[in-house]
């Protein structure tokens, strides 16, 4: 009988550790991968392709629907390449939101990969203790948008509407005895913004928590550190940004290098690794969730003190107020033509990044003066990570192979678009 | 000095800087030696490649309703299907361009690629290996191909697709739709039966609303 070397098993696409629709054929001599090659596009919806047909406000809802843990920081980086080709100025009150709420979202996506990478490597406990916190920041986002998820909240000039002074409340019920209610209620008592604040000084202690069941304990070591490795100048060629090339120790983060919003007006630090293994991008997520707490005390205290307008003052980009509307008949004629055909965009080509929590999120458009997109691109951060599974799991175990796709926290919404 | 000098000093492609960023125009001959250059050239040194897309500039600038004119014709101003022939687009049908990011500088450059009728160029992943697969995309969705691609595959569309669905002239809704046949027990394709239907139509402005934005704003035919 002939001697088999190697056989190719299958990985998914309806595996849970497989984050999503991805399939992985997987060969194996043993139990040791020699090559991995990911078949993607099982989610592809041809959002590119329906953006050209739709009008530059019908295509924000899209852009949450590409990394779908982190909806506003891929919102941010569609609005501010129109803001850039339309040259629109945003408010500084509607920036200090947009980056305030661009910090939620990265501690929503940490969380929930956070969550997930525990998991996966069968510590149950992280994930359940993530979602808990997870859901303080799905609060916020409904507060300030009326969505938990999908909220649609930045737009072209500003923000959608302004923090909302109170917070919604949990109504009584029957299976809710007092006491349980008035805890659930506790923090709402006040603005959305005192709402983060109790968030903000509690939220600290519980990434305490994290590190407590993970950063020293002897399994998740490892099960992690040695894994996955790679070195400088190969993350560079293989194109990773974000914690996949930080881990390799490039202090490249575009909040800081490349500033954009109102960054360059905040303290904070970028958290660098070593090894370039998978501890290091645990770590490095933990230290950037401490990060963001600190970037978003830094907002809320400067969004209480600054009132002010949150959309740009340019009403043939920005629909008027629904007031505004009732009586001006400019105003009238505005809302009627923007929800209709929509804002042109000058004829001209532009990209725009942003820090997503997963690497550089970049929106490419060219447009050629139409009211939609000429071609637009999206430059998800997964991808990359996503097309070097092959290359970082050569050597190791079939149960690392789990280990790795979850450290390069892959979201199949921006890898299939 | 900035990248746009030094790119002209490079003497090769056209150079353009539009919204602060830096584009170099060339044609598929000369991409691999520009590549090489862009990559290792200490003052340029772009160590990451960010980005690689097709674009399709069939229809560029056309409209499916008509803003200028229109009002001695008709009322009629909206045209079912759009012309080719109405396109402003004068360069090659095909462009494949790529995002590149020099880490050492700190800076950021567009290189587009001009592809002429055989719609190929050579595969880039010789100087930047995080293209492969973004040329798989572009290969998958516009047809491009690439010379020398270690692994020139579909990748986002379904096995067995036919057609390149990202170019202009096709369809949205696509040719095929499918569905599970009961008697032959498998999954068949048939013709698609919806329509397309257009609830914005794509209307071009020169209204001079957004004046000195952007350098080429107002020179439309």
């Amino acid at each position: 009988m002939a001697k088999e070397h190697s056989y190719t098993i299958n990985f998914g696409p309806q595996h849970p550790a497989a984050h999503g629709v991805l399939r992985l054929l997987i060969t194996l001599e043993g139990e040791t991968v020699q090559s991995i090659d990911p078949h993607i596009g099982l989610l592809h919806r041809g959002t590119e392709k329906l953006m050209e047909h739709k009008t530059y406000l019908q295509s924000g809802g899209y852009f949450d629907r590409f990394c779908y843990v982190s909806m506003m920081a891929n919102e941010h980086a569609y609005v501010m390449a129109l803001e850039k080709m339309l040259a629109i100025k945003v408010p500084e009150r509607a920036e200090y939101i947009r980056v305030l709420f661009a910090e939620i979202t990265r501690l929503m996506n940490h969380l929930i990969w956070l969550g997930a990478y525990g998991l996966d490597l069968g510590a149950m406990s992280v994930f359940l203790y993530c979602f808990r916190d997870r859901d303080d920041l799905l609060a916020m986002y409904e507060a300030a948008s009326g969505a938990r998820m999908h909220a649609n909240y930045f737009r072209v000039g500003g923000v959608w509407r302004d923090l909302p002074h109170t917070m919604p409340k949990y109504q009584s019920s029957s299976w809710k005895s007092k006491k349980k209610l008035a805890d659930l209620n506790a923090d709402r008592q006040g603005s959305l913004l005192d709402f983060i604040e109790s968030f903000i000084e509690r939220f600290p202690g519980r990434i305490d928590d994290y590190e407590t069941l993970l950063t020293d304990n002897r399994i998740w070591k490892q099960r992690t550190q040695g894994v996955g490795v790679v070195s400088k100048e190969r993350a560079m060629s293989l194109g990773f940004t974000g914690h996949m090339l930080r881990s390799t120790g490039v202090a490249w983060d575009l909040r800081k290098t490349q500033p954009y919003s109102v960054y360059d007006k905040l303290t904070f630090d970028v958290p660098v690794g070593v090894n370039g293994d998978c501890y290091d991008r645990y770590i490095i997520r933990i230290a950037e969730m401490r990060e963001s707490v600190k970037i978003m005390k830094q907002c809320v205290d400067w969004l209480r003190e600054h009132p002010g307008p949150i959309l740009a003052d340019a009403p043939k980009v920005v629909p008027p107020s629904r007031d505004h509307m009732k009586d001006n008949m400019e105003a009238m004629i505005h809302h009627f033509k923007l929800h209709t055909e929509g804002f042109s965009l000058p004829r001209g080509e532009v990209y725009s990044a942003v820090e997503h929590p997963k690497g550089e999120f970049g929106v490419y458009i060219v447009s050629d003066g139409a009211n939609m997109p000429y071609r637009i691109k999206v430059r998800a951060a997964g991808f990359p990570h996503l097309a070097a599974i092959s290359e970082l799991c050569k050597g190791h175990l079939l149960a690392d192979v789990v280990t790795i796709l979850s450290s390069l926290d892959i979201v199949l919404g921006e890898v299939d678009r | 000095m900035n990248i746009a000098d030094e790119l002209r000093e490079l003497g090769q492609g056209i150079v353009s800087e539009s919204l602060g960023q830096v584009s170099l125009q060339i044609s598929a001959e000369e991409v691999l030696s520009v590549a090489k250059s862009l990559k290792t050239n200490p003052a340029i040194k772009m160590n990451m490649l960010l980005d690689l897309c097709g674009v399709d500039y069939l229809y560029y600038g056309v409209e499916s309703w008509q803003t200028e004119g229109a009002c001695h014709q008709s009322y009629c101003r909206a045209r079912a299907e759009p012309l080719s022939e109405n396109s402003v687009w004068t360069g090659a049908r095909f462009q494949v361009v790529c995002h590149l990011l020099s880490i050492t500088h700190n800076q950021r450059m567009r290189l587009k690629v001009d592809l002429d009728d055989s719609v190929s160029m050579p595969s880039l992943s010789g100087v930047w290996p995080s293209s492969v697969w973004y040329e798989r995309e572009a290969f998958d969705l516009f047809g491009i191909q690439f010379k020398q691609h270690p692994d020139l595959r579909r990748i986002l569309t379904d096995y067995g697709f036919v057609g390149f669905p990202m170019r202009k002239d096709f369809p949205l809704v696509g040719r095929v739709e499918m569905r599970y046949d009961s008697q032959s027990a498998q999954c068949v394709y048939d013709p698609v039966s919806i329509e397309y239907q257009s609830h914005v139509p794509r209307m071009i402005r020169n209204d001079h609303r957004y004046v000195d934005v952007g350098e080429e704003s107002g020179e439309r035919a």
